[in-house]
């Protein structure tokens, strides 16, 4: 998801986390950082593992920023209201912004952005599965703020401490812009349902078919989420996949009720003793069968991407080429 | 298609009450030019500044961690530099 | 650019005084603030599209930037002549529910602008006519409407500067974006001239101080543009102008086709909020 780190299991296994065995020591400095809940700056030693991880958790947060400009862009043209138009262009600009923090982010690490995105277009780097639904209805636009704003929210706040620097600086930027994000789609819902009978059915169709793939963001469950375990000890996640999704489910179900609508789970139900709310099995091989590349919308959002990508060519080869010409210019 | 690599810049900003110029994040720019505007509109869409600098990324020379303690130690024993470290009479104003 | 001064004409301060007014010279009053109104909305549907289509992402930020301003000055606007008109409609009674013959704006804005180009070139159009409209009106009899100007021009100031950048560097950057922005202004060119017909607009309305002449802008900003177009190495041109009519209702076929995407929502569900 934004920010989190899977495979489908019989997908290709990221490279870095080689077995513990055959990994070298972790320089001394590096693990006295981590002890004393210190940051690790991006000239510090580091294992190249550690270093290799992040490259592609960060690369893959700043794909799912921009991938998910497209959803939402979707009905930027289409907004009821000049003011919800407004408010959707504010809000798609700042995942590209999002993005633009976190390309920085990676490249603090000695990657270039421009490399990042090439192996987004030839797709040996993923983004979030979420961004591979459509987006059919207005209320759309309230659920995913709702529910998938609100679940990369509660993945995101913990990187604000997450233990590599620019990493956690970025998101430090993130949360506190996206603070916006997140009520703007619960206000769209709120709307819709206590508006009339058809804006309400349609805010109820929105958050049937996105609860599940925004309970699914936070990955696999804990025994089959091989890669946790280190990056939990490296600091770059403070919370398991399930954790997350719980405080997610705690959070949210107290909102559905405020918003008169239903989630789509008829085994949702609070215990008294656990202290939280239990919900029914969660159906992951259709994550895993999005994350391969079969979702909705994979073929759509990536045609969509590399078009862009590549329709900007001659622009960025103009700007590099009149740079060139008048850098004297400048020096003078 | 080739990309060409756009050159990374490091962007500065005052805030309307800050003394400072404060490093808030970088960007990629073809130019300077491009670079204050690319700047304006990534980084002060929210009022975060009255003033910008962009400044080359290859341009700054860091210090490196390997000489953090021979830097940055030696000045923590220099106490009398703080006006907490001297004792003033009790009555005495303005000091 | 310029500070407001005082007009010769007394601005129009009360309801009472417009009320007061000949009913023909409000309608006209209307009509001129919905011409400027449609503009920008026109503009910012069209800038919309660009959102995760730039070129690169710092562009996709500055476009929307670009997009947000225009669409605010349109609401502004547009509340301003439903205050006007008196018949109680809101901004987006007017956005939404008039039809493509009752959109006021001229047809450099209503094409579709999907080449990065074509954008910038139109831009610098808009924004080099907006900025010197928008310094006039700073002294328009209608305070609302000077109001609205003051803050506009200094939006329009930097889409200027920044059609103005990407104009010269594709201007002067390789061969293949000298011939796409030269075909790129050659294609907005023709749709320069309507921006300074007065053909639909009431003399009266200028005479009063509240709007602004458009003849008079046509040297100022026809010379403005020619000196970037210019220093990025282009040339001027030289192709006769379209037939003008947008600010009388008479659009290109895009018109009807953007709002009929526009509006499709709004329309479906009548009397809901949203």
């Amino acid at each position: 998801m934004y920010g989190n780190d899977f495979t489908a299991p019989d997908g290709p296994r990221p490279a870095p986390s080689a077995g513990p065995g055959d990994a070298p020591p972790e320089p001394a400095s590096f693990l006295a950082v981590l002890a004393e809940g210190g940051r690790v700056e991006p000239r510090d030693e580091m294992p190249e593992a550690y270093r290799r991880t992040l490259v592609r958790q960060i690369a893959q947060h700043a794909h799912s920023e921009i991938i998910g400009m497209q959803p939402e862009g979707n009905w930027i043209s289409r907004a009821p209201s000049l003011r919800r138009k407004g408010i959707l262009m504010a809000k798609v600009q700042d995942e590209a912004g999002h993005g633009l923090y976190l390309y920085a982010a990676a490249e603090t690490l000695g990657v270039d952005r421009a490399d990042l995105l090439d192996q987004l277009h030839d797709g040996r780097q993923k983004y979030s599965s979420i961004f591979n639904y459509p987006t059919l209805t207005w209320a759309d636009m309230g659920a995913i703020g709702w529910l998938v704003d609100g679940a990369a929210i509660v993945n995101q706040v913990p990187l604000c401490r997450c233990s590599f620097g620019p990493y956690a600086r970025a998101m430090v930027r993130v949360c506190k812009e996206e603070s916006f994000h997140q009520r703007q789609g619960f206000e769209i819902l709120h709307t819709l349902s206590h508006g009339t009978p058809a804006q309400k059915a349609m805010a109820q169709d929105a958050v049937d078919r996105y609860w599940w793939p925004s309970l699914m963001m936070f990955g696999p469950p804990d025994d089959d989420s091989p890669n946790s375990a280190k990056s939990m000890a490296w600091g770059i996640k403070r919370f398991s996949n399930d954790e997350l999704r719980q405080r997610f489910i705690d959070m949210t179900v107290p909102q559905a009720e405020v918003l008169g609508l239903t989630l789509p789970d008829p085994d949702l139900r609070w215990n008294e003793e656990r202290g939280h709310y239990d919900h029914g099995p969660i159906d992951f091989t259709e994550l895993f069968e999005v994350i391969k590349g079969n979702g909705p919308c994979n073929k759509e959002r990536m045609a969509h991407r590399v078009r862009a990508h590549e329709d900007g060519a001659w622009v960025r080869g103009a700007a590099a080429a009149y740079a060139a010409k008048h850098e004297q210019e400048h020096v003078a | 298609m080739s990309t060409p690599r756009e050159p990374l810049w490091e962007v500065f900003v005052r805030s309307r009450r800050g003394l400072n110029h404060v490093h808030v994040g970088s960007l990629h720019a073809p130019d300077a030019e491009m670079a204050l505007r690319n700047a304006r509109d990534v980084y002060t869409r929210r009022q975060e500044g009255v003033s910008l600098w962009v400044v080359p990324a290859a341009a700054i020379t860091a210090s490196s961690p390997e000489e953090r303690d021979a830097f940055f130690d030696p000045a923590a024993d220099k106490i009398y530099r703080h006006p907490t470290f001297y004792d003033v009479p009790e009555g005495v104003e303005h000091l | 650019m310029s500070t407001p001064r005082p007009s010769s004409s007394p601005p129009l301060r009360s309801s009472d005084e417009q009320a007061r007014r000949d009913p023909a010279l409000t309608g006209s009053h209307v009509d001129y603030v919905l011409g400027l109104a449609d503009d920008a909305l026109v503009s910012a549907q069209r800038m919309g599209w660009w959102i995760s289509r730039a070129p690169q992402l710092e562009e996709d930020l500055a476009l929307a930037n670009i997009g947000l301003d225009l669409l605010g000055q349109a609401r502004s606007l547009l509340s301003h002549a439903g205050e006007i008109e008196g018949a109680g409609r809101d901004e987006d009674d007017l956005a939404y529910w008039r039809d493509e013959r009752d959109f006021r704006n001229v047809k450099l804005v209503e094409r579709p602008q999907e080449d990065f180009g074509v954008a910038m070139a139109r831009l610098l159009v808009l924004s080099t006519w907006q900025s010197e409209l928008y310094a006039a009106l700073q002294r328009s009899t209608d305070p609302t409407l000077a109001a609205i100007a003051a803050k506009a021009a200094k939006e329009v100031a930097y889409h200027h500067d920044h059609a103005r950048q990407w104009v010269l560097r594709l201007g002067d950057g390789t061969e293949e974006s000298h011939a796409r922005m030269q075909a790129a202004l050659d294609a907005e060119w023709p749709w320069v001239e309507e921006l300074f017909d007065e053909s639909h607009l009431d003399p009266a309305l200028v005479a009063d101080g509240v709007a602004v002449a458009p003849s008079s802008l046509r040297e100022p900003v026809l010379r403005r543009l020619e000196d970037v177009v210019r220093a990025a190495t282009l040339a001027v041109p030289d192709v006769p102008p379209r037939v003008p009519g947008g600010r009388a209702g008479l659009h290109t076929e895009h018109l009807g086709r953007m709002l009929a995407e526009m509006q499709h929502l709004t329309r479906s569900h009548p009397g809901a909020t949203w």
